[in-house]
């Protein structure tokens, strides 16, 4: 119990930091420091309006206090170019991102689980041995070239999936929920995913076959063995499950990072999510909604750590929790 | 370690990419028939644009009629100063912070420590684009952003290791015989942490490149560098794309495959020396 809550105390305490430092680097870039919360476009009521309310006319001690009262209301201040809060735009493009995300990391753990296992099985052969330079070289590869490339062969050159955005010009659905589960939301959904996955899948390959050599020469495989269980259940039941379980705590620790790492891949397939937000906020100098998406980030990234940290306890007896 | 003397597979195959980039990179001013930015006209006084690879131009030209083999070449440079750049600077300062953190211990571990724990907190890709849009697309700002997302992990690592060496005999022993501070951590635990700084070293390589591309991909890189993410942001916008132009945009990013892909092997060949259990 009290290394969760220490661990606990230590994920409020990055987050404190994070939004610290954003603070500060939107507050300490050069030039005048209301920029970063007015555009030269307000009128000259709204620009009075908006330094009472953000407190940009008060000292940086009594705006740094004004910022946090106003983040931990939520209220992450109103978009340049849109003029709308930032929360509801966030809010409006994070489904997109975590369903890519999500599609991304399934596909990816699913192949990388079974595929780590049977690198693991054929160790030492011809096949593992041309297999790991070319899982090494979809880690090497930068994720927005391999989404080029796809979208070269598979958008323009077989015409198979539109190019780019997650459902066709004047597509209308009657819900959200309609949207999500259409066909033409799967095809679009398909390119982008496969860049992520394809980006993805590396870690989990090399990890599984790396545990999956480490566990099968612990006891219980050699009793499970020496029971004369066949080879099959042998590397099935009793290797290749206890092996998965690291696999569990690198799925929430990709799934925080990938949520920041989509960045470029949303921006290669104009992906209407959180990152191409970020890109876009940023390039416009739209200050508000580029911090707004950078700590909601930062939000997802600490949080699963923080899940990973404690998966990992939870699923391993051996690593004892809380008997220390 | 007799590991160094028979180069395994991986190391070999590492180095003989570097070599090859690193020669290809001197050379690049020999290498190039055209200045990488030059807009080129065929002898009919046209635009000599979008042309198909041939004797005169390897790869063909860009929409803007520039050579785009000549600009391979010349992005062999800027990819190998931030890596480089990057990996010196994330060896350094993560071995010089984790030996401080390590051997003094107390209050200025722990505000070492937090302080790594926050960096490691931030979101790697969007950091590195807010930072070069506040501080201006350069690569300089981009190797700064880098280093100061990577340097915590090889810190951190440095750090347990000194833990562990501090617990060993010869350290009491230099401590007894009257050594200072500074000659024990630089003649006794120093040489200790070095294979660990080099792997970290050669982490950075990889993924400072890789960041890099991404960051003049997304429009935040100097645009006066001809660097592989710029070629492929440049194809990107100008269509090669849909247009099938794949000798335009195929060879920059395997070029960064790799590059990046030499920092992995070397890393591996690495941990195979450093962790010798965990070799298959």
């Amino acid at each position: 119990m009290t290394r969760t809550l220490k661990r606990l105390a230590h994920m409020v305490f990055v987050l404190w930091a994070i939004a610290s430092i954003l603070f500060l680097l939107f507050r300490l870039l050069p030039g005048d420091p209301t920029l970063a919360y007015i555009d030269p476009s307000f009128t000259d009521d709204q620009r009075q309006q908006i330094l009472r309310d953000f407190g940009l006319d008060k000292p940086l001690g009594q705006q740094y206090l004004i910022y946090f009262g106003n983040l931990l209301h939520g209220d992450l201040g109103i978009s340049f170019r849109q003029r709308l809060p930032v929360l509801g735009l966030i809010f409006t493009t994070l489904p997109n991102t975590l369903l890519l995300t999500v599609t991304a990391l399934v596909v990816a753990y699913v192949f990388g689980g079974l595929f780590g296992a049977v690198l693991a099985w054929t160790r030492r052969s011809r096949f593992e041995a041309a297999s790991i330079p070319l899982v090494l070289a979809t880690r090497a590869a930068p994720d927005f070239w391999v989404g080029m490339v796809l979208l070269a062969v598979f958008a323009f050159g077989f015409g198979w999936f539109p190019a780019g955005g997650a459902s066709s010009p004047g597509a209308t659905f009657s819900s959200q929920w309609a949207r999500v589960f259409s066909v033409d939301f799967a095809r679009h959904l398909v390119l982008p995913a496969a860049t992520l996955a394809i980006y993805l899948q590396g870690l989990p390959v090399l990890l599984m076959r790396s545990n999956m050599l480490e566990v099968m020469n612990e006891e219980f495989v050699t009793m499970a063995r020496m029971k004369g269980l066949p080879e099959r259940t042998v590397m099935l039941r009793h290797a290749a499950r206890n092996a998965l379980l690291p696999l569990v705590t690198a799925f929430a620790l990709g799934f925080g990072a990938a949520v920041g790492g989509n960045v470029v891949i949303e921006t290669v397939f104009s992906w209407p999510g959180l990152g191409r937000m970020l890109v876009d906020a940023v390039q416009s100098s739209d200050y508000p909604l580029a911090q707004g998406a950078f700590l909601l980030i930062a939000a997802v990234l600490v949080t699963m750590n923080f899940v990973a940290d404690m998966l990992y306890g939870l699923l391993d007896p051996r690593v004892a929790h809380g008997r220390h | 370690m007799g590991g160094i003397r028979r180069l395994d597979p991986y190391t070999a195959a590492g180095l003989a990419i570097y070599a090859v980039f690193l020669a290809v990179g001197l050379a690049a001013p020999w290498l190039a028939q055209y200045d990488p930015t030059e807009i080129l006209m065929s002898d009919d006084g046209q635009l000599a644009a979008g042309l198909r690879p041939g004797a005169a131009h390897w790869l063909g030209t860009t929409s803007m009629g520039r050579d785009i083999f000549s600009q391979l070449v010349m992005g062999v440079r800027p990819s190998l100063y931030v890596g480089l750049t990057a990996a010196a600077a994330v060896a350094t300062i993560g071995t010089a912070v984790g030996l401080v953190a390590g051997y003094f211990g107390g209050v200025v571990d722990q505000v070492l420590m937090r302080l790594a724990d926050m960096l490691l907190g931030l979101p790697f890709l969007p950091f590195v684009i807010v930072m070069a849009a506040l501080l201006g697309p350069s690569l300089t700002n981009i190797i700064l952003a880098v280093v100061l997302l990577l340097w915590p992990n090889a810190a951190r690592v440095i750090r347990a290791q000194v833990l562990t060496l501090m617990q060993r005999g010869f350290i009491e022993a230099a401590r007894v015989t009257g050594a200072g501070h500074l000659r024990i951590i630089v003649v006794h635990v120093a040489p200790n942490v070095l294979p660990l700084a080099f792997l970290y070293g050669s982490i950075a390589v990889g993924i400072s490149i890789l960041t890099q591309a991404s960051a003049s991909f997304l429009g935040f890189g100097d645009s006066d560098v001809i660097s592989w993410g710029y070629m492929l942001q440049d194809a990107y916008a100008s269509q090669a794309l849909s247009s099938g132009q794949y000798f335009w945009f195929v060879p920059p990013g395997l070029c960064i495959v790799l590059v990046v892909l030499a920092g992995f092997f070397l890393s591996r060949g690495y941990e195979n020396l450093l962790f010798p259990k965990l070799e298959a």
